[in-house]
């Protein structure tokens, strides 16, 4: 309780602060203009980028006065290397991107984020082959396998692979990706071991002590780098998953809201010097996106029909608008043919999705621990420390309430700022059962069976 | 490299164009018709009978591969997104034009700064920048190319010194260039408002340095090769080493040089293809490789719009450089080999 109680003081000191320099900078107390008004923001195609291509497509970014151009890069590691050299004035993340660049796991820099883009949107898909083999350890009912499927029936099939000598490859798309972290809770929930990595001894395969050997492909290339055999599963967002489906070369098992009930996805990233010589210009994008999020999410997704047809040009995610329409219309498919209703698949702005929790950043921090991202073993401050330099809801909050005050969005759909810590309530919702309390990542760490505990080194 | 109708070629062509239009039918062979106009439609005609029904026969994972009707709507489409993106492209600049009027009113120190479009490139911006991004590589490659071949052909010297370079840089595949070529690029080409973009000047080196070599080597050789006669007359004439090259040996070896400029044209056509692919830059490869990701159910047929146009616009670059050479060269007949 003192943490939060520590924490919740530095938001309101950061918050105090801001509004004092905005008052000096502007007689009314407003945003000044952007300091620069010409941005080129990056993206990777997947449908949670919709944030981005609604706040451009329907002007928000010029509203604020900004010049935006969206721009699709190759892979994650492309998009974060250019957000670092300045390239690119900010990006469309993953979650664990920031965090693991600031403290240093792969590339070494200064990551800040303001906006959390959005809820869940991905899944795991295993190959045609695997899959028939999968099923016969699936319970059914009604003909119908029953879900969320555990990673319980995959292991006989990873079993059965080794056994002929043939190792299990997976596919995920960066190091630090939520999707990495997926794939891990869902193979270890169901007791199999997804590796370690070791950076100490200069490892950052992953795939220490592993059942099988998880390697890293960018999203687009997911469905045909298995469709050419080299990966027999994967674990990526949207419309990936999908395609496979379309193209009749895979099945989806699980998605990531059944593995953890609204987990925090996509985050919007700028480098920290960026954000200090830009302040005006970050609170602005910060403005235009979190109205994007709320047209996305509007009267019960009815804006999402609309929103397809724009990611489905070729700029943006460019696939199939009848794939894109699957899941963000709140259907997904598994087995061809087994359409199930999932409305919360992605969520882009209900529930505070926009908000940069600390309790979802220290989340990531203790994954990277358990599977040895994170060497040694750190207190709980640490993990504290590194979530309030990373995640930053002072700048969310001088955005929202510029909004609120303009009247572009409504007081209630937002936290109360004053009074909020930044933690959620401990959360149930995990595949495994296991409860976790952000203020106390050593504690989770223990509660893991799989996994690096607080004093263990490899 | 060399023109596919080797033998017929433009003048022929045009000769048979201009006796129809005089209305001097006796003097137009059907035969010579039948070959000149009759054959390459008939071979057309088989080539798209071939691709469309084998078309049908080839099922992908993006669906059926595309036929030549599926390739000329996409063709359409490409068009109509061009134009419906110059109509965004309008809004965009008259919504500027409102928003920084009003600004001017309430903050007095503001200097008007008009924003470029923030739009995406089309498919026919994409062929422009390609085309921009050939020409000034191709150039800057013969810039170097034809100074160093007169030089290494003049002296023996040189060219044995040169020479080894030449053969071992010479075969170094595009793809090994560009990771260096970019790192360089971002070390060097540093500066806060550039001028033209990094991935342009990435693109451009890459595009040289892999299409010099035809241009350098043609040139050496047309330079060594001058008529031993020729070159008793500059003695002759005591010519100083500037007349000698302007005068003697340019003219007798302007066949051989251009005979490189088109190989190294060709080249540079193909390099720049690979190298936008791979290194993302603006142009026709990108469009190639953003399609393939996007892995919709059109995205082979814009593919193939994209390959139709880049062999196209490859064979008008040829016959622009054959035209050149025309123009150029004293000896007409070289031009058509």
């Amino acid at each position: 309780m003192k943490m939060s109680y520590t924490c919740m003081r530095s938001v309101l000191i950061k918050c105090m602060f801001f509004s004092v320099i905005t008052m000096v900078g502007n007689a009314s107390a407003e945003v000044g203009y952007a300091e620069k008004a010409e941005l080129k923001i990056g993206f990777i195609k997947l449908t949670d980028m919709a944030p981005l291509a609604i706040a451009y497509e329907k002007g928000y970014f010029e509203d604020e006065g900004l010049y935006v151009t969206l721009e699709a890069q190759a892979n994650w590691k492309v998009l974060l290397d250019r957000v670092i050299d300045g390239q690119l004035d900010g990006a469309h993340m993953l979650a664990g991107q920031p965090l693991g660049a600031t403290i240093g796991f792969g590339t070494q820099a200064h990551i800040i984020t303001a906006l959390s883009m959005d809820l869940n949107g991905n899944g795991i898909t295993v190959s045609n082959a695997v899959w028939e083999e999968m099923k016969k350890h699936v319970p059914m009912q009604d003909g119908k396998p029953v879900h969320p499927i555990k990673a319980d029936a995959l292991k006989p099939v990873i079993e059965k692979y080794r056994a002929e000598g043939k190792p299990f490859n997976l596919g995920m798309v960066f190091p630090v990706s939520t999707h990495n972290y997926e794939l891990r809770y869902w193979l270890a929930a169901g007791g199999i071991h997804p590796g370690f990595y070791a950076p100490e001894k200069g490892d950052t395969s992953g795939q220490l002590q592993s059942d099988v050997l998880l390697s890293v492909t960018p999203p687009p290339q997911m469905p045909s780098t298995m469709e050419a055999g080299t990966i027999y599963g994967y674990c990526v967002g949207e419309p990936w998953n999908q395609q496979a489906v379309f193209k009749g070369i895979g099945v989806p098992v699980i998605t990531d809201y059944e593995i953890w009930k609204d987990n925090p996805e996509k985050v919007f990233g700028v480098s920290s010097e960026w954000a200090e010589k830009n302040p005006n210009t970050h609170i602005r994008v910060v403005k235009a996106m979190i109205r994007a999020a709320q047209w996305l999410d509007e009267n019960n997704n009815a804006n999402r029909p609309e929103a397809v047809k724009i990611l489905a040009k070729p700029n943006y995610v460019g696939a199939d608008e009848e794939v894109i329409a699957n899941s963000m219309t709140g259907t997904f498919e598994y087995e061809k043919g087994d359409t199930r209703s999932v409305p919360d698949f992605n969520v882009f702005f209900r529930r505070n999705a926009t908000y940069p929790y600390y309790s979802d950043a220290i989340w990531y921090l203790t994954q990277m621990r358990r599977w040895g991202q994170i060497s040694e073993a750190k207190p709980d401050s640490w993990y504290m420390d590194i979530a309030m330099k990373v995640y930053r809801p002072d700048i969310y909050a001088v955005a929202a309430n510029e909004l609120i005050a303009e009247g572009k969005v409504k007081r209630k759909d937002f936290p109360d700022f004053a009074s909020e810590t930044g933690f959620k309530p401990p959360q149930t919702e995990f595949i495994d059962g296991v409860i976790y309390d952000g203020t106390q990542p050593n504690v989770y760490l223990e509660k893991l069976t799989i996994g690096l505990k607080s004093t263990d080194q490899l | 490299m060399f023109s596919p109708t080797k033998q017929g070629g433009m003048p022929e062509w045009t000769q048979l164009w201009r006796s129809l239009m005089k209305g001097e039918f006796h003097s137009v062979k059907v035969v010579k018709i039948l070959h000149q106009v009759g054959l390459p439609v008939i071979g057309m005609l088989v080539f798209v009978m071939i691709w469309h029904l084998g078309a049908q026969r080839i099922d992908t994972s993006l669906g059926v591969f595309p036929g030549p009707l599926e390739v000329a709507e996409q063709g359409q489409n490409l068009y109509a997104e061009h134009v419906a993106e110059r109509g965004k492209e309008a809004g965009f600049y008259q919504r500027q034009e409102v928003r920084v009027a009003e600004r001017v009113l309430v903050d007095p120190g503001y200097k008007p700064v008009l924003r470029d479009y923030t739009g995406s490139a089309t498919f026919f911006d994409q062929i422009l920048t390609s085309l921009a991004t050939v020409m000034s590589g191709f150039l800057l490659a013969s810039l170097i190319a034809v100074p160093l071949g007169i030089v290494i052909g003049l002296s023996s010297s040189m060219h044995a010194a040169i020479n080894p370079l030449i053969q071992i840089f010479k075969p170094v595949s595009p793809l090994a260039w560009l990771p260096l070529v970019t790192m360089l690029v971002s070390a060097i080409y540093t500066s806060d408002d550039p001028m033209v973009a990094k991935s342009f000047v990435t693109s451009m080196l890459t595009v040289s340095l892999c299409s010099l070599w035809p241009t350098l080597i043609n040139t050496s050789v047309g330079v060594t090769s001058v008529s031993q006669d020729l070159v008793n007359v500059s003695r002759v004439l005591r010519l100083g080493w500037w007349s000698h090259v302007i005068k003697i040996v340019l003219p007798s070896a302007l066949p051989m040089i251009f005979t490189g400029l088109r190989l190294s044209l060709g080249i540079a056509w193909m390099v720049l293809i690979a190298a936008e692919m791979l290194a993302q830059n603006p142009g026709l490869g990108k469009f190639v490789w953003d399609e393939f990701q996007n892995g919709s159910s059109q995205s082979l047929g814009r593919i193939m719009v994209a390959v139709f146009a880049i062999g196209f616009i490859g064979f008008l670059l040829d016959r622009a450089m054959l035209s050149l050479q025309r123009w150029l060269v004293w000896d007409k007949q070289s031009a058509q080999r």
